[in-house]
């Protein structure tokens, strides 16, 4: 009863395509391969037949070409005059602004309203509830306007602090809400070691890693001293002086002083300006995406089992190194990713600045550049690209992590 | 030993009864010892909130409850309010129409969205809750054709013609699918395409020049009436193209595996606003040229690829939890590939996947609201647009968006308390 029936051989029937396992894979890929290149092939022609008709042809100079707008808000030089890839730029480095400013400000947010929702008090935990609800299910772009509605109608205008008896006066004469925006005072260096004010803050950006990078070494000497003698040096002291000392040194030499914001006529000068669409818009983002990261917060923490913090306890373990050395490290698992894609929600919603004027690069490129030169299809491509660079990478980021955490079974 | 029982004053001999609780534990002063006054932070905490709560109280309901509904503009309502707190509400009772069908759509056809809007809920009853009679899912199949004949209008023929292809493609699918799936799948689209393109010729022929709806372009579509649309067309086409791509992506064959991968995650990679500025702006420069459909079908597809590639996201999460010993139970069944599927793998991934497609379909509703940035007048469209920038209404933020928000917190409240009712249902583990 062992015979093996071999398949039978040498007789290929043109039917054995469709019904005959072995070949039907390749059947309906090179079906679906052919659809998909006639489909791209149909398309294209579309694409040059109606070029040609309107008299276009694909081509990227337009970036080479002045933009001819203004940009109020900006991390780079800019002014009309520069070309539109200088505006497009400036649009990325305000996306990034905005993107960064809002996933710190959620993250923060969210963790505390993720930790207060799981609080033993009734009264708050039903507000952080009620909190998660309400911006969880009602749209940003709804937020975001009404946010922003906030701040035009609500914060007083410029004029208000003028005269002897203002209507509004200023925090700790620094700091201005108006309606156009929050004036900060703005750090200057008089005394620039490269020339400009730019590379002077990449200067003191790669001060912090290093700082960083020396903060590690220092847990890395502690770890093996308290595994050699069985007692942590303290290290408070060294890491503070690790992490300001450098940026102490960088400020004196380079004369770091402050610009404040003074009012002149009927508008604030000096000092640092905000736009009142990127405050509403940074706000709105943290409000509505903390809600969602509350919900993720909860539930890596309820995801871990109760024993856990039976059995760190029956250990002898304080309520605080419970927390930090058996609950977080394995919440902070579930929490992550999540959390990691909740901030690439941030940087694609933060694509709706369009909606209340913020320059974002949805709202240089993909707008007003969009609009002056016509050129559709270079914009929207240039668009996508950039937000799929950004995302991609975000996910490579997500992978090398959950590749780092993920559980080391035998 | 005998006599030391004698020097002992008193034994009890019975048991003494329980003694209640001290009051501070239970009761209401307990609950509130436990809940509101626990510790020194516990307190600060309660006080802090009662606090915020009053504080938001004490400016929202003077507001809510002081307003105006009468006035005709902002000018007449704030000489109504004279000062006093107070919001005007007015604005929604006069604008009432427009924010809910837009600005064009003809007055006197506002009963036909209403009546679409109302059967929708006796369309998706018998998809929600199963026990309901089977028999409703009839209506269910008619309810797209009879609701794009309500809100469109125009000839009945056309609604006809495509579920009568809808028909004929399933009687041949029926016909075929005993020789194997395939052959019935493609079977059944042949013939639906063959139906409507000779019916179209002939619809073209016979159709009345005056029909008993009038027609209603889809440009004159707005309002939350358009947030709508959006959102059911587009999730319920999503789902079945979801599911295909997620299968798409699970699949041994590598070309179709890419092709699904690249589409997936193109578009998660991209801001829904990019996609509907392809819908508006470079959609057309693909199409044939002279051909010239119109923007809410553009975008209907646009808003349709983008939720797919999420559900599919979703229903790849739930494929890979079932246990690997559910494909090989199917395959040791003797099971084909869209036998196991239909059997097996799909019933229990999509009930894993429940809660993650109502998320989407939550998320999808409410992106519905972007296609204002194209300049479509949908409910955010219409207070950004024509409303708010009218003379009578010019700077009423509060009510306006306040209501936005209000319409759209009821339904997306619901879905997402439906599905937490329906995981319970759903539920069959032992706990």
């Amino acid at each position: 009863m062992t015979t093996i029936t071999d398949p039978p051989q040498g007789s290929f029937k043109l039917s054995m395509l469709l019904n005959d396992t072995r070949y039907r894979s390749y059947t309906f890929q090179f079906i679906a391969l052919v659809l998909l290149i006639g489909a791209i092939a149909y398309l294209i022609s579309n694409l040059f037949a109606n070029l040609a008709a309107a008299g276009l042809n694909i081509s990227y100079a337009f970036l080479g070409e002045p933009a001819g707008y203004d940009i109020n808000q900006r991390l780079i030089e800019y002014d009309s005059q520069s070309t539109h890839w200088r505006a497009t730029l400036v649009g990325v480095l305000n996306t990034l602004l905005v993107a960064f400013l809002a996933c710190v400000t959620a993250t923060i947010l969210g963790v505390i309203a993720g930790v207060l929702r799981l609080s033993n008090n009734w009264l708050i935990s039903k507000l952080m509830s009620f909190y998660v609800e309400a911006f969880r299910n009602v749209p940003v772009l709804i937020w975001i306007l009404m946010i922003n509605a906030v701040f035009l109608v609500v914060l007083p205008q410029p004029r208000a602090f003028r005269g002897d008896n203002p209507e509004a006066t200023m925090l700790f004469d620094m700091f201005a809400f108006t309606g156009r925006g929050v004036y900060f005072p703005a750090p200057i260096f008089s005394n620039s070691l490269t020339g400009s004010a730019g590379t002077d803050w990449l200067l003191v950006i790669i001060g912090l890693v290093l700082s960083f990078f020396g903060v590690r070494q220092v847990a890395k000497w502690a770890q093996a001293k308290q595994e050699a003698t069985g007692v942590r040096p303290n290290t408070l002291w060294i890491n503070l002086a690790i992490w300001f000392g450098p940026l102490l040194v960088l400020f004196t030499i380079m004369g770091l002083s402050f610009d404040y914001p003074e009012l002149k006529g009927f508008n604030f000068q000096g000092g640092g300006w905000a736009r009142g669409s990127l405050i509403a818009l940074w706000f709105a983002l943290s409000v509505y995406t903390g809600a969602f990261i509350a919900e993720n917060v909860r539930a890596g923490i309820q995801a871990i089992s109760k024993g856990q913090t039976e059995a760190a306890a029956s250990l002898g373990l304080r309520p605080g190194r419970i927390m930090n050395l058996v609950i977080l490290p394995q919440a902070l698992r579930v929490i992550i990713p999540p959390l990691i894609s909740q901030y690439l929600n941030i940087t694609k919603n933060s694509s709706l600045a369009i909606a209340v004027g913020y320059m974002d690069i949805t709202a240089t490129l993909g707008g007003i550049t969009l609009n002056q030169t016509g050129r559709a299809i270079e914009a929207v491509l240039l668009l996508m690209l950039f937000y799929l660079i950004i995302s991609l990478t975000i996910s490579a980021v997500m992978n090398v992590y959950n590749n780092s955490v993920k559980l080391k079974e035998r | 030993m005998a006599d030391t029982s004698n020097s002992i004053a008193f034994v009890r001999t019975e048991t003494l009864p329980q003694l209640d609780p001290p009051a501070s534990e239970v009761g209401v002063i307990g609950w509130m010892k436990h809940n509101l006054f626990n510790g020194v932070w516990g307190t600060l905490l309660t006080l802090l909130s009662l606090w915020a709560i009053y504080y938001v109280l004490s400016g929202f309901l003077p507001w809510l409850l002081g307003g105006v509904w009468g006035t005709n503009s902002l000018a007449e309502c704030r000489e109504v309010l004279g000062g006093a707190a107070g919001g005007c509400f007015s604005v929604l009772s006069e604008r009432w129409n427009q924010l809910l069908f837009g600005f064009t759509y003809p007055e006197e056809y506002y009963w036909r969205p209403t009546v679409a809007f109302v059967l929708l809920f006796v369309a998706i009853a018998p998809v929600m809750f199963s026990m309901l009679p089977r028999v409703m899912l009839v209506f269910t199949a008619i309810y797209p054709f009879l609701a794009f004949h309500l809100i469109w209008g125009g000839t009945i023929l056309s609604p006809l013609l495509a579920m009568a292809g809808f028909i004929v493609g399933y009687l041949a699918y029926s016909r075929l699918v005993n020789q194997s799936f395939a052959m019935g799948f493609f079977g059944g689209i042949v013939a639906a395409v063959l139906t409507w393109y000779i019916g179209g010729f002939i619809v073209d022929a016979i159709a009345p020049e005056n029909p008993t709806l009038g027609a209603v372009p889809s440009r004159d579509m707005g309002g939350f009436m358009l947030n709508m649309i959006l959102g059911v067309v587009c999730v319920s086409l999503s789902i079945p193209l979801g599911i295909a791509l997620a299968l798409g992506r699970q699949s041994d064959m590598p070309i179709i595996k890419w092709i699904c991968v690249v589409f997936i995650e193109f578009i998660r990679g991209v801001p829904l606003i990019t996609l509907l500025f392809v819908a508006n702006v470079v959609l057309a420069y693909f199409l044939p040229p002279g051909t010239n459909f119109d923007l809410i079908l553009r975008v209907i597809i646009m808003i349709t690829m983008f939720a797919s590639a999420y559900i599919a996201e979703v229903i790849r999460g739930g494929l890979a939890a079932l246990p690997r010993g559910q494909y090989e139970a199917a395959d040791s069944l003797g099971l084909d590939y869209a036998q196991s599927m239909r059997l097996i793998i799909l019933p229990q991934a999509l009930k894993i996947s429940i809660p993650g497609i109502v998320n989407v379909a939550v998320g999808l509703f409410k992106d519905t609201t972007l296609v204002s940035i194209i300049s479509m007048f949908d409910l955010v469209g219409m207070i950004r647009g024509p409303i708010l920038a009218s003379t009578e209404w010019n700077g009423v933020y509060w009510e306006l968006f306040g209501f936005a928000a209000f319409l759209f917190f009821i339904v997306c409240y619901g879905i997402s308390q439906y599905s937490q009712w329906l995981e319970r249902q759903l539920a069959t583990d032992h706990r």
